[in-house]
């Protein structure tokens, strides 16, 4: 303990004369009055916002999506000028994925295709971090007891939290796609979409379908969201709770591909992941982007209300 | 707490476990049903005289008697194709008689192309000899319930026979011909309106009502002859009919002439016309009452779409059901013999197993349609006719180009490959990928006609029309072949299914135009917004036979639109996905209404006691037992009145740090109560805002300075920031310009100094501090004692709980002591201290111990004051363990 502060002035006995003030001010406080709380006021959005906004890790996934696109655009051109284009894929020919050899046709199939190659894995787990870390972080600072203590009421206190990660996952979830469309058009320029099943979009056409594969992306993300925050307020471990939201995908997806397992596949949280690409055809079929949405309502609801019930519940005692 | 933890780590792992258990099970549930095989010469219908046997197979189900199928191979091939059908049929409950048919493998007897006279009399001798079986399920004496079902020879086989013989219950017809004639001379020309040379029906008329008849398919022609011919010399041994050697081989004579004939001129002679009527499903379609199956293959340059077309059409005019389906595959592609089982068993079991009778539908295979999620390749996706067959739709698509003049070369060749039997899908592939188009167009033999770029999607599904002025400039007759490619923007040029329609005028005159409509092939293709659809009319092809002279033709258009063939309808998934989406719905509103509901419930409870509204704390009979047995709290009652600065007092483990988080709302007491300002305290009371705590270590954001910390805080309570007092609790955490570092970096005196202040916020009037004086040096406790003697006296209330008793002693007013849980003593310092033995004070304290001693009383001398430490360890001290 070396504080200069504290070691100024002379250490006589009490009172000690460099806190003069504030025992002066303590002894004109009047006795009590409304102290002026409210419930519904406690932890507003803005003060949730910036308590997660200037945690590094936010920063660090939000510099992540930020690269990626750079990245996999710099591979591309690299690639490209160093092998033969791989424009001009068709139904049926072509090997590998049709949104890989469109990829460099311009920005809207960059973008799709960032977005393909991101939808596994990456913002899953940018998902799980943003609604997994919420409370469980909370409670391995300790500050969750004292945010309880305000008190933030416990329910509002998981809604203004779910609130706040769910608009950074959202946030994610545009960002991704967006950013990839700007840098797509900046390194292969601005052509007409070409859908992987032949034909192209014209500008609106092509938004309004990046529109919707954001959208449906961000309810399949529901899913990953609503366990990773059901974790996040059963343990105190961080990591737990996006670990072990990561692993459900990563386990839905292994028994997904077990063809034996059918009727009950589609039943797997992660069935209907990439119906999206539904949306990428001539017309946009709903069928199964109906279904996933259902599932992801369903599995959400569920990992939702075990998540209020748990914490009403809970004796917070980290 | 711990225990708990572990608990639920088991939780997880057993829920793994059975996630694991369930696939592993699912994943060993392969259907094995025993199924008996029994092979069987049957006798079929004799030939010249002589007897025929038939080589069967029949296929027993665990379970009889049941109904009964018929299985008819392809042509060239035998009973041992249908093996994995077959047996995929018995394992679902049905018997199945599979056999080769005369002419081919061990059968005996010759080729007769599905003749009524031999192959339809073959079978129906079979469906008498299953009614003889006791294992098949009859309708009637002599009557088996049967379906009869094959592939293109056996598909053909199964409507003739439907025809021919009524006890037929089921039939399913994949990948055959309707018009054989038809078929193998096939002619696009639906009208011609200067001088017609076709009826005005809606398919492609057949060869015999044109003069001149159609284009010779002479590739496809032969290569089915060679099949067959080659296929079955060598097995003929068994046969009573001994093979012919020589051209034919096992070839009826009157057909093998008539093919060799048609072979040289390219025309079907009248003899070989009146064989193929007769083995053809065409003239018989009215006859046929039995639910019939259609499946059509649409890579299938052998029996096109227009041929299952024509079948459904005469079979439904008869009001029997049909069910359509255009599925992927064909001639030209593969089959696969899961998906046909699948379609067969469908069609089947509402007849044969349930007795009912099924509903009439279209279904398409649309290729290219869905990307797969797994590869990201583009897949097929099914469609479903909106209106049932047909419920075929033409959009008008308008083509433009001027007259072109285009010639046919001398002997034919060079000429263009659109489809090679049997390949033709890889031909179609090959183009798909951007490989130029050069092998299904040869420069200046083909005329273009493009419409402009799509403004929206189209589903190409069925035979398109397009008029056209064909002016030949030399001959009386012509020979074209016509087609629709799809043209990308990128240049890409796709013939779908590498299908073209051959063109047969006759009766021209040099020089003058004719007016035709043709019917371009039958195809399905999704052509994608921004594509153009381009007729091209070629002449020559690789496929058919061609005019040997050069000639010249002058194609134009006549009102430049294309008659565009589409269904509308929506692609199949199975199901209603509107109910999971339904599901879901409810799911999330009943999540919102619950949680409403249940917050709104909590809302409207009051738990104020009067009487108890100026007593900060009233512990009354609190005891917490954890999860795993353990008494943290055992039945404390205590009171806490305003102004005093209360001393919780007690070694570790005497349940003080969980009475604090009790009274803090962060756990739920076993029993009892606690109540600050009379209101009772549970998760989220209001009345927690008037208390400002620090209990069991800082809770602090470490990202954030210590100013941030306070300021962030002070804005999540929502209340005036000018009540914060954050200058006030500023100085008492004295921490200097190290307010504005980060948390991470600070000392943990530091941080328990900025918890203090963060719990003095707003200087609350009930202040609960847990161990404040740890980590702070004695000049900060002097301070910090100071401070909360001034706090209580300004009529607010502090509880510090501490094991360090001189801290206790030196900065409260009154001391709850508690130990294992349990309360020892409360009170004032004072009267905590005076508590115990009486105490006599004496002048001379060694006399009066001699005296007492002499007196038989024992005495011992004690400091005039006892300390609270003294009183605390006799406490406790004879139960420490």
């Amino acid at each position: 303990m070396t504080e200069p502060e504290a070691q100024v002035g002379e250490s006589t006995d009490r009172p000690a004369p460099t806190r003069r003030g504030v025992h002066d001010r303590l002894a004109r406080m009047a006795g009590v009055h409304d102290n002026g709380f409210r419930p519904g006021r406690t932890l507003r959005l803005r003060v949730e916002f910036t308590r997660q906004l200037r945690r590094r890790r936010t920063q660090l996934a939000a510099a992540v999506l930020l690269v990626l696109p750079v990245v996999i655009a710099v591979a591309f051109r690299v690639s490209s000028s160093s092998g033969s284009s791989g424009g001009g894929a068709r139904p049926g020919g072509g090997s590998g994925s049709a949104l890989v050899t469109l990829a460099t046709t311009g920005a809207t199939n960059f973008a799709l295709f960032t977005e393909f190659a991101s939808a596994g894995f990456l913002l899953v787990v940018v998902v799980a971090l943003f609604c997994g870390d919420t409370v469980a972080s909370e409670a391995s600072w300790s500050s969750l007891r004292y945010l309880l203590a305000i008190p933030v009421p416990r329910s509002r206190l998981l809604r203004q939290k779910l609130a706040v990660g769910l608009t950074l996952s959202v946030g994610a979830n545009v960002l991704l796609p967006a950013w990839s469309f700007l840098v797509g058009g900046a390194f292969f320029g601005w052509a007409p979409g070409r859908s992987p099943l032949g034909g192209t979009f014209t500008a609106g056409v092509a938004l309004q379908r990046l529109a919707v594969v954001v959208a449906y992306a961000s309810v399949q993300a529901l899913v990953v969201a609503a366990l990773a925050f059901l974790l996040s307020v059963v343990t105190d471990a961080p990591l737990g709770a996006v670990g072990g939201a990561t692993m459900l995908v990563v386990v839905s997806n292994i028994l997904d591909s077990i063809s034996a397992l059918d009727p009950y596949r589609q039943y797997l949280p992660t069935h209907f992941q990439y119906s999206w690409l539904d949306a990428l055809g001539p017309t946009i079929v709903w069928d199964d982007m109906m279904r996933g949405t259902g599932a992801a309502l369903v599995y959400a609801s569920v990992f939702f209300a075990a998540a209020w019930w748990a914490f009403q519940r809970k004796d917070v005692v980290s | 707490m711990r225990r708990l933890g572990r608990r639920r780590r088991w939780a997880l792992v057993a829920l793994g476990a059975v996630v694991v258990a369930g696939a592993a099970a699912a994943v060993s549930v392969t259907r094995s049903p025993t199924v008996v095989t029994r092979d069987r010469m049957v006798a079929g219908t004799p030939e010249s005289g002589a007897p025929v046997e038939l080589d069967t197979t029949l296929y027993l189900p665990a379970r009889t008697p049941a109904p009964a199928v018929l299985l008819a191979h392809g042509f060239g091939g035998s009973k041992t194709d249908l093996g994995p059908e077959a047996r995929s049929l018995a394992e679902h409950g049905y018997v199945v008689l599979t056999y080769t048919a005369r002419g081919f493998g061990r059968s005996g007897g010759l080729i007769h192309l599905d003749s009524p006279a031999y192959e339809v009399a073959d079978a129906k001798d079979l469906v008498s000899y299953l009614a003889t079986l006791p294992q098949v399920l009859t309708d009637a004496a002599g009557d088996p319930r049967v379906g009869v079902a094959g592939s293109s020879y056996g598909g053909a086989l199964a409507l003739l026979l439907g025809a021919a013989d009524p006890r037929v219950d089921a039939i399913g017809a994949d990948i055959t011909w309707s018009d054989l004639t038809q078929a193998l001379f096939p002619n696009a020309v639906v009208a011609a309106r200067t001088d017609v040379t076709g009826g005005p029906g809606t398919g492609a008329v057949s060869a015999g009502d044109v003069s001149g008849g159609g284009v010779f398919k002479k590739m496809w022609a032969s290569e089915l002859f060679a099949s067959a011919s080659v296929a079955s010399s060598p097995a003929s041994p068994a046969s009573s009919l001994e093979a012919q050697a020589g051209p034919c081989g096992r070839f009826a004579p009157d057909l093998c002439a008539g093919y060799q004939q048609a072979a040289q001129t390219g025309e079907p002679g009248p003899g070989l016309v009146a064989l193929l009527r007769a083995s053809s499903p065409a003239g018989v379609l009215g006859r046929i009452t039995a639910p019939t199956l259609l499946s059509q293959g649409e890579d299938d340059s052998l029996f096109t779409l227009s041929q299952a077309d024509e079948n459904a059409a005469g079979i439904a005019a008869h009001g029997t059901p049909v069910r359509m389906v255009w599925r992927s595959g064909g001639h030209d592609g593969g089959t696969s013999t899961d998906e046909l089982v699948t379609s067969l068993e469908g069609w089947f079991d509402p007849v044969l197993l349930h007795g009912t009778r099924p509903t009439s539908s279209f279904t398409i295979t649309v290729p290219g349609t869905g990307i797969s999620a797994a590869t990201g390749r583009a897949v097929a996706q099914t469609l479903q006719a909106a209106d049932g067959y047909p419920s075929s739709r033409t959009i008008h698509v308008p083509v433009a180009g001027p007259p072109q003049t285009v010639q046919a070369p001398a002997g034919g060749s060079p000429a263009a490959i659109s489809s090679v039997p049997g390949v033709g899908g890889l031909l179609a592939a090959a183009a798909s990928t951007g490989v130029p188009s050069g092998l299904s167009a040869v420069p200046g033999q083909v005329a273009r006609f493009a419409s402009a770029p799509l403004p929206t999607a189209l589903l190409l599904a069925g035979g398109s029309t397009i008029s056209l002025e064909i002016t030949a400039s030399d001959a009386r007759d012509a020979t074209l072949f016509a087609s629709v490619h799809v043209v990308g923007a990128g240049g890409t040029d796709v013939l779908p299914a590498g299908l073209v329609a051959p063109v047969r005028l006759v009766g021209l005159t040099p020089g003058a135009p004719r007016a035709v409509t043709i019917r371009l092939p039958a195809v399905v293709s999704s052509v994608p917004a921004g594509d153009r659809l381009v007729v091209e009319i070629g002449t020559t092809d690789l496929a058919y036979a061609l005019p040997t002279a050069p000639r010249a033709y002058t194609i134009a258009l006549t009102d430049g639109v294309l008659a565009a063939a589409t269904v509308d309808g929506r692609i199949l998934r199975g199901g209603q996905p509107w109910t999971w989406l339904i599901v879901g719905l409810v799911a999330i509103t009943v999540l919102v209404v619950g949680l409403a509901a249940a917050s709104a419930g909590r809302r409207r409870r009051r738990t104020l006691v009067a009487e108890l509204g100026g007593v900060p704390v009233a512990v009354d009979a609190l005891t917490k037992q954890y999860g795993d047995g353990y008494r943290a709290v055992d039945g404390v009652t205590f009171r806490v009145e305003a102004g005093q600065v209360v001393g919780l007092l007690g070694p570790n483990g005497a349940g003080k740090t969980t009475t604090l988080r009790v009274l803090m709302g962060l756990i739920r007491p076993t029993s009892g109560t606690v109540r600050v300002f009379g209101e009772l305290v549970e998760a989220g009371a209001p009345v927690l805002s008037r208390i400002g705590s620090f209990v069991e270590g800082p809770g602090l954001l470490p990202h954030l300075s210590g100013r941030d910390n306070l300021r962030l805080y002070w804005a999540a309570t929502g209340r005036p920031t000018a009540d914060s007092e954050l200058d006030t609790a500023l100085e008492i955490a004295g921490l200097g310009g190290s307010v504005d570092r980060l948390v991470k970096t600070y000392s943990q005196g530091m941080r328990q100094r900025l918890a203090i202040a963060q719990a003095m916020l707003g200087l609350p009037e009930l202040l609960v501090l847990d161990e404040p004086t740890n980590g702070l040096d004695p000049l900060q406790i002097a301070e910090m004692r100071e401070v909360l003697r001034r706090y209580a006296a300004t009529g607010r209330t502090v509880v510090i709980s501490s094991h360090l008793l001189a801290e206790v002693e030196q900065t409260c007013t009154h001391v709850v002591v508690m130990h294992k849980g349990r309360l020892v003593a409360v009170g004032s310092v004072a009267e905590i201290a005076a508590a115990g033995r009486r105490q006599l004070a004496v002048e001379d304290p060694d006399r009066a111990m001699a005296i007492l001693a002499a007196a038989g009383v024992s005495a011992q001398a004690v400091p005039a004051r006892r300390s609270l430490e003294d009183i605390f360890i006799e406490m406790v001290g004879e139960d420490r363990d």
